[in-house]
């Protein structure tokens, strides 16, 4: 691909795809330019009755949670989709039960921070690799290309060690600290929306007297809006939905510090019905559904973005 | 002339390709210092964090690794190998590693047959796609924890609704979360659930093959059989290829699914099938400060990944297809 070729050098050789990064192409309004259509009519009953059918197996989980988050707690696993005693105090009852007041302030403290910084870090380095030329830049990054290879486990344990030496594991910043610096995958996305941005934009303003932050800062940041928002709301999910990283700093002290995957993890133990009975299932399932929901509203408005976003990574091979 | 427009110039020749006269010249000549200053201040933040949390990260690791490493004094004795023969010995690292392929074998194919399939009717269905596209991308939302948590109970051998309705038609469902043969099918159906951001990215392909290829293929007589054989998969191969490289690779780290409907538990047993790399080494790490053992362990699968990476492109490169490719 154009690694070599600074911002817009000349418009005919960069790669037509790298161009469809900005958010035209996927957008949420036209979503399937139509591939081929089915013409007979059997072909397009099956394909229907297809289409339908992994609609209800997919959506199927999300019923009968919502359904098991109405139910009374004898009545949690019965499998019926219309609860036969409606039990919505659940609601009321999970906030006493649970800290998911405090499980939802720290994840949403910690996912904005963390989706924040990310988005500003990525978009300051993607512009160094996209506007200037400088020795070693396509070393430098070829190796961000190369890090998105490795493996988290190797650096989960020195990465901790570093978190420790500082005395900072059991709060919060291990969880967006390293956001701080960029990330490899925001950055390749990044580079690739700005590498569209016409490079005359920006002669021009240098000739008007720009600082190269200016450029950065005044021209292309307000260009890229789409792409900052694709990165904002990935790592926001990512974050919101991230489990392992709150076990390794949090998993000690007041569950109130937990984050709401860690929080909902500690309820699944403590309300199983592994242990003889049916403990108090009910409240589990009021939780998950209350913390999937921020994410399916996300969805809802940010859809596009999503799709863009991951339709991006399959042009990255 | 100015120093932007000779810049501009410089910068328009260079995007022209290899001009043979200026790859002579010497790399100071060809760049501007501020610019060169400016720039490395702008890539400055990751080539920190990279210094820091991947490549330090990485020799620290390295060290740990050959050491016994103590949490409460800081320190790490080194002790040769003794941690990566300790990994040979440890009959629950083979254990784990032996799941994890044996998952990953099962998982990845099915993932991208899946996959495939969803975007190719999603492609086929014009008008709706939009809505279709939207109901099977929820699942890839859904945090992993609310989804374990649902999960845990569709599956249960016993009462589970999955069982229930294999029973309607008259299959005896098998013990789920129990019976060793199928608890990692019971990940693999959890993976599937949310196998849509796999299925966006084969739809993004589908979509790039050019609808004239299908057209002069019909006029030929060819059936769709043939045509999904001789021109969507040729023409989506650098996709599929693509997604077989990072579906593996997520395989053999796959964390949460095992660890919330197996692990969650320190007190409970669990099937030995169902024990995942990842959950041991997070056991090792994290449950029983291990260090030294668990770096040792992270260096045994960083290694195994990079071996089937390299496998899957040296295969990888005889079936895709390059357009334009005059080899």
């Amino acid at each position: 691909m154009s690694t070599n070729a600074p911002i817009g050098t000349s418009q005919a050789t960069v790669d037509p795809r790298l161009q469809s990064v900005g958010i035209q192409e996927a957008g949420g309004k036209s979503p399937a330019a139509p591939g081929r259509p089915v013409r007979s009519v059997v072909g397009k009953a099956v394909l229907w009755v297809l289409l339908i059918g992994f609609a209800i197996l997919f959506m199927y989980p999300f019923a009968w949670l919502l359904s098991a988050s109405l139910k009374p707690r004898g009545e949690v696993f019965d499998n019926r989709l219309i609860p036969r005693t409606f039990h919505p105090q659940n609601y009321a009852e999970v906030w006493d039960k649970l800290p998911l007041l405090n499980w939802v302030g720290n994840s949403l403290l910690i996912a904005v921070l963390a989706a924040a910084l990310v988005t500003l870090s990525s978009s300051i380095v993607a512009f160094g690799f996209a506007y200037f030329k400088f020795p070693g830049r396509d070393l430098l990054f070829g190796l961000v290309l190369a890090s998105m290879m490795l493996p988290g486990a190797v650096t989960l344990i020195p990465v901790y060690l570093i978190w420790n030496n500082l005395g900072l594991v059991g709060t919060n910043i291990p969880l967006w600290g390293a956001n701080l610096f960029g990330s490899a995958f925001y950055i390749f996305l990044q580079r690739q929306f700005f590498l569209g941005l016409p490079r005359e934009l920006f002669e021009a303003a240098r000739v008007d007297g720009a600082s190269y932050w200016g450029l950065f800062w005044r021209i292309a940041a307000p260009l890229s809006i789409p792409s900052f928002i694709i990165v904002f709301i990935f790592e926001f999910q990512a974050s919101w939905n991230n489990l392992q990283a709150p076990l390794i700093y949090l998993n000690f002290g007041s569950i109130e510090g937990f984050t709401v995957p860690l929080g909902i993890s500690y309820a699944m133990t403590a309300f199983s019905p592994g242990n003889g009975g049916q403990g108090d299932y009910q409240w589990v399932m009021t939780a998950a559904l209350l913390v999937t929901l921020p994410m399916l509203i996300l969805f809802a408005f940010g859809q596009r973005y999503f799709i863009e976003g991951i339709a991006t990574q399959g042009r990255k091979g | 002339m100015t120093a932007v427009e000779d810049r501009a110039t410089a910068a328009v020749k260079e995007g022209e390709g290899k001009n043979p006269k200026q790859s002579r010249l010497k790399p100071r000549d060809k760049y501007n210092k501020r610019e060169a200053m400016a720039g490395y201040l702008f890539v400055a933040p990751w080539v920190i964090g990279f210094l820091v949390f991947t490549l330090g990260a990485m020799v620290y690791s390295l060290v740990i690794s050959f050491s016994d490493y103590d949490l409460a004094t800081d320190t790490a004795i080194p002790n040769g190998g003794a941690n990566y023969a300790e990994l040979f010995e440890d009959p629950r690292v083979m254990l784990a590693l032996g799941n994890t392929l044996f998952y990953a074998i099962m998982a990845v194919p099915l993932e991208i047959a899946f996959a495939l399939f969803l975007a190719m009717l999603l492609n086929r269905v014009g008008k709706g796609a939009g809505f279709f596209r939207t109901i099977y991308y929820l699942p890839k939302m859904t945090p992993s924890v609310a989804a374990a948590s649902v999960f845990l109970l569709l599956l249960n051998g016993n009462f589970g609704a999955i069982n229930r309705a294999l029973a309607a038609i008259g299959i005896q469902g098998p013990q789920w979360l129990t019976d060793p043969n199928w608890v990692k099918p019971s990940i693999v159906l959890m993976t599937l659930w949310s196998v849509s951001g796999t299925m966006i990215i084969f739809l993004a392909a589908l979509k790039n093959v050019p609808r004239d290829l299908y057209e002069v293929a019909s006029l030929d007589g060819a059936g769709k059989v043939r045509q999904f054989f001789n021109i969507t998969i040729p023409m989506i191969s650098g996709t599929i290829f693509f997604n077989v490289l990072v579906l593996t690779i997520a395989a053999l780290q796959v964390f949460d699914q095992a660890f919330l409907l197996f692990w969650r538990n320190q007190t409970n047993a669990s099937p030995d099938a169902s024990l995942f790399y990842a959950v041991y080494l997070f056991q090792q790490a994290f449950r029983s400060f291990n260090f030294g053992f668990a770096a040792a362990m992270a260096w045994l699968i960083f290694v195994i990944i990079m071996i089937i990476t390299l496998i899957q492109v040296k295969f990888g490169n005889r079936f895709v297809y390059y357009e334009g490719d005059k080899r």
